[in-house]
């Protein structure tokens, strides 16, 4: 189950809403090995495409070590669809690197820019193999919440 | 003297978890081998017919390998290269 708490998640639902129709992408990290999404970074999509994306290179090894710096690790992985539903594609899966994150896709494709729900939904993908799991999302992370 | 070349998580599989290893060669395809011969079956997920593979970031000393030459990319003592799969994906070639 993913836990990620309300500001958290309005943060990458309007980001999403933002860049549609360009896929959005960004990270939340937390301490390693705490599996809590504490530190919600927006990145930019290299790719400016509204089916890729991808960090930039440059950005990519500064996100790293900044996280190794503070003993952090990628707790979310977030990016947009905005014509297509919020499933993995072949290329997520293949791409998937980091088998302790939580896939997350948004799904704009119902109301673009605009005010409205998305799908918001959370995946692990280890191996090439996709797991659907349960979004829970709450006011604050608690101690007992992850 | 050698060179430090730090793992990313998903490769540290072929490093028994080690975080950094050490490795020589005076280029990166160099180092590539010398990994290889002590870390057998990283090399096949660093290259791909011959050349780096598209979706895996090399750096040496925070330049992206790509500006330095690719595997041809000198190398010295005391450098430090990391190693870090792209973070990408997208709808393209979407399922559904």
């Amino acid at each position: 189950m993913l836990t990620i708490d309300q500001a958290t998640y309005d943060a990458i639902v309007a980001h999403a809403k933002r860049d549609h129709p360009v896929e959005a992408c960004g990270m939340v990290a937390g301490p390693a090995g705490s599996d809590r999404a504490e530190r919600f970074i927006e990145m930019v999509n290299a790719a400016g495409s509204p089916t890729f994306y991808e960090y930039d290179s440059t950005d990519l090894l500064e996100l790293y070590k900044e996280m190794d710096d503070r003993d952090e690790e990628p707790v979310v992985v977030y990016h947009s669809h905005t014509a297509t539903e919020a499933y993995p594609s072949v290329t997520d899966i293949k791409l998937a690197s980091e088998p302790n994150a939580h896939y997350v896709l948004v799904s704009t494709r119902e109301h673009g820019n605009n005010e409205g729900p998305v799908d918001f939904r959370s995946y692990r993908i280890v191996d090439g193999e996709v797991t659907e799991e349960e979004v829970s999302v709450v006011s604050t992370l608690t101690r007992s919440s992850s | 003297m050698a060179i430090e070349v730090r793992i990313p998580t998903i490769l540290r599989t072929y490093t028994g978890g080690e975080k950094a290893v050490s490795g020589d060669g005076g280029s990166l395809s160099a180092l590539i081998d010398d990994l290889e011969a002590n870390h057998p079956g990283i090399k096949e997920r660093l290259i791909e017919g011959g050349d780096l593979r598209r979706f895996v970031n090399i750096y040496i000393n925070d330049e992206d390998v790509r500006f330095l030459g690719g595997l041809e990319a000198e190398l010295s003592d005391g450098d430090q290269v990391v190693v870090l799969p792209a973070v990408a994906g997208g709808s393209r070639y979407a399922l559904a």
